[in-house]
């Protein structure tokens, strides 16, 4: 059972007081309970399950400028106490910094919670394995998939409380359910592997077992007898699933903690363009059931819909009250980075963009780090499908694709096939002139 | 004696009960107690960033029959909570029967002593020297920009309560000593990142002023990066230095020889064993037994000692790492290679020290006998596919080599492979074996578990570079 809000609400008062009699000037205290269920499938039968449970509990004392943090699994009273004392202690070694403080208190988060982030569904194991049975039943139906890395599905379940020494309490349930299929595809001596899974908020929001099974299949097969192409110069074609990695380096590139020290390549581009007019990037925190959707950031923020590119051009940043404070701009609630960022959709359909060259690749998969957010240098090893004549020809692997975030930002061109799959989307993204390294 | 139920209303015999009730009709399976306290001490941008503090105790009880395993964890370690656990893996392996085999190998090998790095440093001390390290890395040269400096330490103690009461323990130290510097100059700006860690205090990796080293070999990167030019792309010849880059063969090949996945015939080494999979000069082990390394442990998370683990003997395969499941699955033994990040995670078989053995060639040689490749000698991060073999790393430091010579620093160079065929590739293996600094964490299944590597210099005959210039 989730513990509730009071129950939370308690420990989080206790630690509050004892911290304050301790000889704290300022407290900040989260206190989180979890529970999920999962269960793993491999060839249609039951591989495991798991059942977790997680109590905790995160508190940051300040001592004027001063500020040391403590975690604790164990919330028996003895062991908190003992833990308490523990960070008042380090609190009073730890220099001073002029910068540290709780939020500021006319930026909480005050207002109704309607945002539907939380599902009662509970799913009993049969049921969980019935349905991923039925997922890799679909996916065993297409001829040349032999085998499966494991399938699963998940369901999982939190409430939280974060309070503070000026007044601040709040939190709220969350749910989350997640179906995944993964296999293997074989044919000639080539084996490949792929993948689809789907988490939404709402168990009646994900994708149903016929339509994950399909998918995996799908492309597990697409990748079989794959060739190795000669090193060039191409126009690339990421899909959604990729497309949404360049979003992720560019939420981190765009922290206020990244600008205050210099760490990134976009340091001096606020308000300047860095991608063609057409893009347009968003952050929205509100939309209903969404999986990036919340109404605090962990400093108590309220988490404010952002423009952060707008025609092009670099309009705001993601701002935590710390590093907000160095560069002179109030939090926009971004302690916790960003919540749903997405590019709005672009102008092209899908199949104008496979026919807008004559021979452009399409990526599906990329392994390795791949982006510097210091330099911009972009480096990956790929996989996808070659397009020729704006047909799929012949699955390509072994290659890298490489360049500069500064000049890949420039040649972005987007689809309108935007969904709100992920906490970051992006619609299929075409980025002219990229170096291919094969053969 | 139990250490770790003492401060819970569970006493071992209780726990005992449970674990006999629940786990006499199953094959496997133990009651897993962790106690871990953990460290992190950070100065960034000028200041001391945070200083923070965790504990996290808890258990993980599992159950396995055939090759269904069911699992149930909490950080509540009590009676209650337990029978609750119990009475979950039963329901789950209902209707299954198997025989439980209670004896385990027992050891008194020891590879690291018993100390709390956390409690061995004052929290003053370790502020006081990363201050240090953060004035003299300014000072060496106006170019560098920032610095940001931490110190992670870790204390684990965990116990395995088997059927049949057998009660195995272990008490593993862990500690690790980051630095990253930025340099600008001329407008240029680039990154280098340098650590060293092990199973021992802090000080053992700072004495004798050894701190400045760190930060010298953060400074030298940088500084040898901000001359780089464009890496090129396409097929070369590679030289691997020592040391760190073999965690190319942790991800080219290690991976790939771990037993869940040879069992469930989703590795391309799988039907391989006693078949050449490398050069005639390549002998890889996976050793967990080195004194104070990282990926040293005296008995992994299922209690079975660890070994020296022969993989790959002068390119024939030999044995895959096996946890205690995939070793009776694939009717052989565990190698020691059990592992789990924490009690909330399922066993995995996992590498602990992954190292290839000298050969008799010298890196010059190596160098001199290329006309036109890349000299890569340290890497960031790497993946690889199981299924397809192919595997990536991303250079932090590599030149190239022009007409048997050491040129130009490169920027952002990748190398991309095929694991099976990279090491059957491999045309000369060094003499200079060298162990890394003891900063690798290695990622499977959502799960980190703090690993080694160690190689000598190596000679690819062809690998894919991944960079901007054609």
């Amino acid at each position: 059972m989730l513990k509730e809000k009071e129950y939370l609400g308690n420990i989080a008062e206790q630690c509050i007081s004892k911290s304050n009699k301790l000889g704290s000037t300022d407290v900040s205290v989260m206190v989180m309970h979890s529970v999920s269920e999962d269960v793993s499938v491999r060839n249609r039968k039951l591989d495991g399950s798991t059942r977790s449970e997680n109590l905790g509990i995160r508190l940051t004392t300040y001592i004027g400028k001063k500020k040391s943090t403590i975690s604790s699994s164990d919330l028996n009273t003895k062991n908190l106490d003992g833990l308490i004392n523990r960070c008042i202690e380090s609190t009073k070694i730890t220099p001073e910094d002029d910068l540290n403080s709780l939020a500021d208190k006319e930026l909480y988060f005050k207002g109704d919670k309607d945002l539907d982030l939380y599902d009662e569904t509970v799913l009993e194991n049969k049921k969980k394995i019935e349905y991923i049975n039925e997922a890799e039943e679909e996916a065993f139906s297409r001829k040349d998939i032999v085998n499966t890395n494991g399938s699963g599905f998940s369901q999982n379940k939190s409430n939280f409380i974060l309070a503070n020494s000026s007044g601040f309490s709040d939190g709220y349930k969350t749910s989350q359910f997640t179906a995944y299929c993964e296999v293997v595809s074989k044919n000639n001596g080539s084996m490949e592997r792929d993948y689809e899974y789907s988490s939404k908020r709402f168990f009646n929001d994900i994708l149903k077992p016929k339509q994950l099974g399909s998918k995996a299949a799908e492309l597990a097969l697409k990748k079989l007898n794959p060739k190795k192409i000669k090193s060039e110069k191409l126009n690339i074609i990421f899909d959604k699933r990729i497309a949404k990695g360049f979003l992720s380096s560019f939420s981190s590139a765009i922290s206020s903690s990244s600008f205050s020290k210099g760490t990134t390549f976009l340091k001096d581009k606020l308000n300047k363009k860095i991608f063609g007019d057409k893009i347009n990037i968003q952050d929205k925190a509100d939309i209903k059931k969404a999986n990036g959707s919340r109404y605090f950031d962990i400093e108590g923020v309220k988490t404010s819909p952002l423009d952060l590119v707008k025609d092009g051009a670099l309009n705001d940043l993601l701002i935590d009250t710390y590093n907000g404070k160095k560069i002179k701009k109030k939090s926009n609630g971004r302690a916790s980075g960003s919540s749903n960022l997405y590019f709005l959709n672009g102008d092209l359909s899908f199949e104008e963009l496979l026919n807008s060259n004559k021979k452009l690749l399409y990526i599906t998969e990329t392994i390795g780090r791949g982006s510097n957010i210091i330099t911009g240098d972009y480096s990956v090893g790929a996989s996808g499908l070659m397009v020729e004549n704006g047909e799929f020809s012949y699955p390509v692997s072994e290659i890298t694709i490489a360049g500069n975030l500064n000049n890949i930002y420039k040649n972005i061109s987007l689809a309108n096939d935007l969904e709100f799959n992920y906490s970051t989307n992006s619609p299929t993204m075409l980025v002219e002139g990229m170096i291919v390294g094969g053969k | 004696m139990s250490d770790l139920l003492k401060n819970s209303n569970l006493s071992l015999d209780t726990a005992d009960k449970i674990v006999s009730d629940t786990l006499h009709d199953c094959d496997d399976g133990e009651l897993y107690i962790e106690d871990t306290k953990f460290e992190t001490v950070t100065l960034d941008d000028n200041k001391i960033k945070s200083s923070e503090y965790s504990i996290d105790s808890g258990y993980g009880f599992r159950a396995i029959t055939d090759d269904v395993i069911a699992y149930s964890h909490s950080n509540e370690i009590s009676e209650e909570s337990l029978k609750k656990s119990g009475e979950n893996l039963k329901s789950t392996l209902k209707g299954k029967k198997g025989t439980y085999n209670s004896a385990i190998t027992k050891t008194n090998q020891k590879f690291y002593n018993d100390i709390d790095p956390i409690e061995t440093k004052s929290l003053n001390a370790k502020i006081e020297l990363l201050n240090l390290m953060n004035e003299y890395s300014r000072s060496k040269d106006q170019s560098v920009k920032q610095v940001s400096a931490s110190f992670l330490g870790e204390k684990k103690n965990i116990e395995i309560l088997r059927l049949g009461g057998e009660l195995l323990k272990d008490s593993r130290p862990l500690v690790r000593i980051n630095i990253s510097m930025m340099v600008e100059k001329n407008g240029r700006k680039e990154t280098a990142v340098y650590g060293v860690g092990g199973r021992q205090s802090y000080d053992e990796y700072l004495k004798d002023g050894s701190w400045k080293k760190l930060c010298d070999e953060a400074f030298r990167i940088a500084t040898t990066n901000l001359k780089s030019k464009p890496s090129p792309a396409g097929e070369m010849k590679v030289v691997l230095g020592p040391g760190w880059p073999a965690i190319l063969i942790h991800e080219a090949i290690g991976h790939g020889l771990e037993g869940d996945f040879n069992r469930k015939k989703t590795s391309v080494f799988h039907n391989l064993v006693g078949r050449r999979v490398a050069s005639e000069g390549v002998t890889i082990i996976d050793d967990g037994t080195i004194d104070n390394r990282r990926g040293s442990l005296n008995i992994d998370d299922e209690g079975t000692p660890t070994e020296k683990t022969v993989l790959i003997e002068k390119g024939i395969l030999k044995n895959f790492m096996q946890d205690r499941l995939n070793a009776r699955l694939m009717n052989t033994k565990s190698t020691g290679n059990g592992r789990r990040e924490n009690y909330k995670h399922i066993v995995l078989p996992r590498m602990r020290n992954t190292i290839m053995l000298n050969g008799t060639h010298t890196q010059e040689e190596m160098i001199n006998s290329v006309n036109r490749g890349i000299f890569a000698v340290s890497f960031g991060g790497g993946q690889v596919d199981i299924t397809s073999g192919k595997f990536v790393f991303n250079c932090t430091e590599a030149y190239e080599i022009v007409d048997g010579k050491i040129g130009a620093p490169l920027k952002g160079a990748t190398l991309i492979g095929d694991g099976p065929s990279s090491l059957k590739e491999v045309l000369m293996v060094g003499n200079d074996m060298m162990l890394d600094p003891g900063i690798g964490t290695c990622g499977k299944s959502g799960q980190g578990v703090p690993v080694g590597v160690g190689q000598p210099s190596l000679l690819i005959d062809n690998m894919t570079v991944g960079g901007t210039q054609l």
